[in-house]
């Protein structure tokens, strides 16, 4: 799936302060009988934005007005439990680019890189700092710059690097996937099965 | 020669390219899919115009969204119809083997994988759900992709991977009467938490491990994954090689020989190193249950709710959030609980066993007036087994009832929803707010402690009738 290229942003962010952060909250099962990749953001942590007569339940950052932006800041282990790649079209589809977190699933880590969102792991002291920046100042710009790897809280000017696969950063950077890649390599892939 | 791991063999022989700062191209023996993370991947083939390119290594069957009753009539919800209904034409098109609802090959996806010997030892498996780690307890590499990832192996047959670090997980000693495959895999996650695996693949050794059949040791693979790890696996033996054998894809004759030779040279080397290991006692391990709203919040029946006092900041909360949704106060007794529900099913514990183990427990006895049960075989072939072994008498004698396979409560994407508030004992995998239902409460648990509750109403130790008898 193709999606923009990603080289810098600066936004301010959502912040959502709760650890184990689940794919069964970020879209629950229920929303996942579509067969095509659209309208997910609508559903993006549904159980929490709305309660069961489909009304927002009001304290609830996404519900709140004063939150905005295109980075979403979670607690530690953002994405655990589902393979399901509908939790990374959700949190895209809603205008998300960039998740930060103090940790990551893997199966989430990886679906995220495949369909264009940053996740961005940063120590747990900085995380908290983060979420402080925000409570201050609910417009607090931020800054995350792919090519340096750094992530800035642009107020304090307060800074921290991140690691990403030199690999995926290219894809990310240049918005290409690893499917093309792979549909090129059919020689070598046919030369591999024909090993004994 | 260096000291391997038994998944840095299977690893290293998959690897087509080695890609400059990046993932590794793993070349996949055997893909599995199903209705809910296939059709977009199919979408993504046809904008890029691309053929599957070895429709013969993919197997289809629906199962997250089917009903489990009345399965020769045609799928109420429009959507999962919709679904269902896609996937088979998408198979029919790309030439792909599909095992439509109600056909002999139906079932969940990990559980007809392996009963059909498509699962065998040194292969690399993977389909578009995250318990696909149940088949590493054939001794292969198994794990769960997301749907780019689906569309990759369909165009290619390979993935991009970071290869991840090892972990060894070894239980060794005898477990004690009433203790599961299921209890050691929720015990082991409450000791290394829902993240304590994250980045890491497990090996699971020890005496206690190869002690467990080939259903108990898919149980507990199968929940490698809530440990945050990318999959688990266990070194194949003669249980294993027993098992495989005579299954309809299994190699046969010279072919068998030779894959033997093969598969019993699968195991780690002396010296091997790991990068992280963990060893426990089974005889600690008595019979499990979950309290809270992860995998990882698991305890041994007869205790009570943890505590929070050691727990600061955002651990406190996010511990009081859940044990809120769970209506339970820390310090609670577990045991005498009411329940509102059992669910005896899914890819973790659908299989014969499971329900030889739940009919042996209900056995004489009756259910509970204020449980409803649903009693879910993993597949068409384990379901004609209950019948054929008699057990379908024993559990309707008691007042349960079999339903037709599918995954069904364990992500409530059919008909089968615990309703809000309700509490649910269940053998599946996931215990996460809502898993079963918008407002359902888990309990995970294995078949006995589950047929322990539907006799009873409430959560009971199993170990108390398995003592009488
Ligand atoms: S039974 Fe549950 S965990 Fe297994 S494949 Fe189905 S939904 Fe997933």
């Amino acid at each position: 799936m193709a999606y923009d290229k990603f080289t810098t942003l600066t936004s301010p962010a959502v912040p959502l302060p709760i650890e184990n952060i689940d794919t069964d909250q970020i879209i629950p099962a229920r929303f996942l009988k579509a067969v095509e990749r659209k309208g997910f953001g609508d559903n993006l942590f549904r159980d929490w934005r709305y309660d069961k007569r489909n009304q927002p339940i009001a304290d609830f950052p996404l519900n709140q007005a004063k939150y905005s932006g295109q980075i979403l800041v979670g607690g530690k282990n953002f994405g655990s439990g589902s393979s399901r790649e509908h939790a990374a079209w959700a949190i895209y589809d809603y205008g998300f680019r960039v998740v930060v977190s103090s940790f990551f699933a893997d199966i989430f880590q990886g679906n995220a890189l495949n369909n264009g969102i940053l996740p961005v792991v940063v120590s747990p002291g900085f995380l908290e700092k983060i979420f402080a920046a925000i409570e201050a100042d609910q417009g607090a710009q931020f800054e995350v710059d792919l090519q340096n790897q750094k992530f800035t809280i642009l107020k304090s000017g307060e800074s921290e690097g991140f690691s990403i696969n030199p690999y995926k950063k290219h894809c990310l950077t240049n918005g290409l996937d690893d499917i093309d890649y792979l549909i090129s390599m059919k020689e070598e892939i046919a030369e591999f099965e024909s090993l004994p | 020669m260096e000291a391997k791991t038994l998944f840095d063999e299977i690893w290293d022989s998959h690897v087509v390219k080695e890609v400059e700062g990046g993932p590794s191209v793993l070349y996949i023996d055997q893909h599995l899919i199903h209705e809910v993370t296939s059709p977009v991947a199919f979408l993504g083939m046809e904008k890029r115009g691309a053929k599957v390119l070895r429709p013969e290594k993919t197997v289809a069957t629906p199962d997250h969204n089917v009903p489990t009753i009345d399965q020769h009539l045609s799928i109420k919800d429009e959507l999962s119809r919709n679904q269902v209904e896609m996937l088979k034409r998408n198979c029919a098109k790309h030439g792909i083997v599909y095992h439509g609802l109600g056909s002999e090959g139906h079932g969940v996806v990990h559980i007809i994988g392996p009963e059909m010997g498509l699962t065998k030892p040194g292969m690399t498996i993977v389909c578009g759900d995250s318990h696909t780690s149940t088949h590493g307890a054939f001794g292969a590499i198994a794990f769960g992709i997301g749907t780019s990832e689906v569309e990759m192996v369909l165009a290619s047959q390979c993935i991009m991977q970071p290869k991840p670090k090892k972990m060894m997980i070894s239980v060794n000693g005898k477990l004690s009467k009433g203790v599961t495959a299921k209890d050691i895999a929720l015990y082991v996650i409450a000791q290394i938490t829902t993240s304590g695996g994250t980045g890491y693949f497990v090996e699971f050794a020890g005496s206690a491990i190869e002690s467990l059949s080939m259903e108990g040791r898919m149980t507990l693979c199968n929940m490698s994954i809530e440990c945050g790890a990318r999959g688990g696996m266990i070194a194949p033996d003669q249980t294993t090689f027993d098992y495989v054998k005579g299954r309809q894809f299994a190699p046969k004759d010279e072919e068998w020989e030779k894959a033997l030779a093969y598969w019993k040279t699968l195991k780690t080397d002396v010296g091997a190193v790991f990068d992280k290991v963990y060893e426990f006692d089974a005889a600690n391990i008595e019979p499990m249950i979950t309290f809270g709203t992860n995998p990882g919040m698991g305890i041994g029946i007869s205790k009570n709710v943890p505590n929070s006092d050691k727990l600061t900041g955002s651990d406190k909360l996010t511990y009081e959030k859940s044990l809120k949704y769970m209506g339970y106060a820390e310090d609670d007794r577990m045991v005498g609980k009411k329940i509102d529900y059992v669910f005896v099913g899914s890819c973790t514990n659908g299989r014969i066993e499971d329900f030889r183990a739940f009919a042996q427990f209900v056995k004489g006895k009756k259910k509970a007036d204020n449980v409803t049960a649903w009693i879910v075989p993993g597949s068409r072939a384990v379901e004609k087994q209950i019948i054929a072994e008699g057990l379908v008498e024993i559990l309707n004698e008691a007042g349960f009832e079999l339903r037709q396979p599918g995954c069904s409560a364990c992500l409530a994407m059919n008909d089968d929803k615990i309703p809000e508030g309700k509490y649910s004992v269940s053998t599946s995998n996931r215990n996460f707010e809502g898993r079963q239902g918008p407002g359902a409460r888990t309990l995970l648990a294995s078949p006995l402690t589950a047929a322990a509750a539907a006799v009873t109403g409430k959560i009971t130790d199993p170990r108390e009738f398995l003592m009488e008898s």
